[in-house]
């Protein structure tokens, strides 16, 4: 098994950390994992992106040029990495960041509106939970048990009590992403 | 965890007595990891933000005159700023680590990763003939492991050694197995161990000095002819490298640090074209495995360098092979990384047509 996944959005909405979670949990059921971020003036606002690649084996390069699956949250991260999924794979995006939604029809493309859903829930910093939980239910690279250990790794002790809302994000999601019309 | 990470959580686990730096990125986290540890409540090991670079780089010169395993680390602009003091270490044969995580360059440039500062890293940087043991890390794992390989060789040489790291791989993370936790050296071992360093002189032992002046060129001239036996002896024993499908190749990539595992990608992907690509990854920068180059190039129609800089690496390249093969470079400039693709593209456009 081998998952080549790009996350990119705005600075702020947890691309990084979303991403660094999913990497957490890959080590946590002994996966070789890596998480490459653009550390640039893209973290400090503007767009943030990361390559995350969860492996059963040893990984080569953590810079790719065609995906697995890329989890969009914004327009302008669309326009790029679009073109740079593969034949086959899947993208995922938010409706709430896409004004011209993606055209191609080589690829499996679903909409999950995370924004929406956690913000009417009151709990829209957990946003980027919500996103993963779509994302592992059509991809289950790791599992929700190894994502709930890698947020306690993750996480500073004072805030281990937002656990249980972060799991409720997850499943959220899992329940609302769909296929895109 | 972050490559950063990694160097500072092994800095502290192998006993370093010292770490002097000032913050800049890509390589912030080695200081930050430091000050959130607090390894001056467990190990006793001073963390110290200098008020510059120039000033780092003389408390680690005093700290490893007194025979302690110090070090510092900074990115391009700020390990230009430590070079006269670099300088002065080699002269002065003081065991130290360096770390530099490159960023684009020239002069303040940009914070994405770069490889640029090869040439100052193996072919002086600072005045004089002296060298520098660089050791260029490909792996987080790499990051950890070198720390304590950079120490050993260090002291076994008395010569300043240096981590040529990059952003990519200061700033990735990846799974990471951390050495065990050890003791720092007691002042009786440190004694022991370095009988040339200034630690207090007790009676019927001559003074020892540390210093990089001599004003009488017969003798400097002498120091200067050991230190170059010294390197001779270092580039017999100690270089190392690692290579990949290399056995069948018709085409050889050398890279190294991110290059070597963009490139590594980039043979997976060939191969799967038909076309017999090897790697072949300097793990020391200097002393440079020209001897492994020189052997492979028997075998292979051509050679590529895949390096985030103009072409550096691929003069060492060159004079390995003497131009028995064509030997060509790629690479992206001030701070862009390539992607695999563009590698097998340059691959096909400089040795294949």
């Amino acid at each position: 098994m081998k998952q080549e996944i790009i996350i990119a959005g705005f600075g702020g909405q947890g691309v990084l950390s979303m991403g660094k979670i999913l990497a957490y949990s890959g080590l946590m059921e002994n996966k070789e994992v890596t998480w490459m971020p653009a550390y640039g003036p893209e973290q400090r606002g503007g767009t943030a992106n990361v390559t995350v690649i969860v492996s059963d084996e040893r990984i080569s390069s953590p810079i790719l040029s065609k995906y697995d699956t890329a989890i969009i949250l914004n327009q302008p991260s669309l326009e790029k990495f679009e073109s740079k999924i593969k034949p086959g794979g899947i993208l995922i995006y938010d409706g709430y960041g896409i004004i011209e939604p993606p055209t191609r029809k080589d690829i499996r493309i679903y909409r999950i509106d995370a924004m929406d859903a956690a913000t009417e829930k009151g709990m829209a910093k957990t946003f980027n939970m919500v996103v993963l939980g779509g994302l592992l239910k059509l991809c289950p690279i790791v599992s929700i048990e190894s994502v709930i250990k890698a947020l306690h790794k993750t996480l500073p002790e004072r805030h281990h009590k937002l656990i249980p809302m972060n799991e409720e994000a997850i499943r959220m999601g899992m329940e609302i992403i769909k296929e895109a019309e | 965890m972050k490559g950063n990470e990694a160097i500072a959580q092994a800095a502290i686990r192998i006993g370093v007595d010292a770490y002097f730096g000032y913050p800049i990125t890509p390589q912030s986290e080695i200081l930050e990891t430091l000050a959130e540890k607090k390894p001056w409540e467990s190990t006793g090991m001073v963390v110290l933000q200098a008020e510059s670079e120039v000033a780092a780089i003389n408390m680690v010169y005093g700290g490893a005159a007194s025979g302690k395993m110090v070090m510092t680390s900074s990115s391009s602009p700020g390990v230009s700023l430590k070079q006269e003091g670099i300088s002065y270490i080699a002269g002065a044969e003081l065991p130290c680590l360096v770390v530099n995580v490159m960023r684009g360059g020239p002069g303040l440039g940009t914070i994405q990763p770069s490889q640029a500062d090869y040439f100052q890293t193996v072919k002086g940087g600072g005045h004089g003939d002296y060298r520098l043991i660089a050791l260029a890390p490909a792996s987080v794992q790499e990051m950890a492991d070198f720390v304590g390989l950079a120490f050993d060789l260090a002291f076994k040489y008395r010569n300043p050694a240096i981590i040529l790291a990059d952003g990519v791989i200061g700033q990735m993370m990846e799974k990471v197995i951390l050495p065990e936790q050890r003791k720092r050296l007691t002042d009786e071992e440190v004694m022991a161990r370095c009988p040339w360093a200034t630690t207090g002189r007790t009676n019927g032992r001559r003074p020892n000095i540390i210093t990089s002046l001599e004003l009488d060129p017969a003798e400097m001239e002498k120091r200067n002819i050991h230190l170059q036996q010294k390197y001779a002896e270092i580039e017999r024993n100690e270089v190392r490298f690692e290579e990949l499908q290399c056995e069948d190749a018709e085409y050889l990539i050398v890279a190294f640090g991110s290059c070597a595992r963009i490139a590594q990608k980039a043979m997976e992907m060939a191969r799967a074209e038909g076309i017999r690509v090897g790697l072949l990854r300097p793990i020391t920068l200097w002393p440079f495995p020209t001897q492994a180059i020189a052997t492979r190039a028997t075998q292979v129609k051509g050679i590529l360098t895949v390096e985030l800089n103009a072409g550096q690496m691929i003069e060492d390249v060159r004079l390995a092979v003497s131009g028995s093969v064509p030997v060509e470079h790629f690479g992206r400039l001030g701070g862009i990384v390539p992607d695999p693709d563009e590698v097998i593209a340059a691959l096909k456009e400089k040795l294949m047509k």
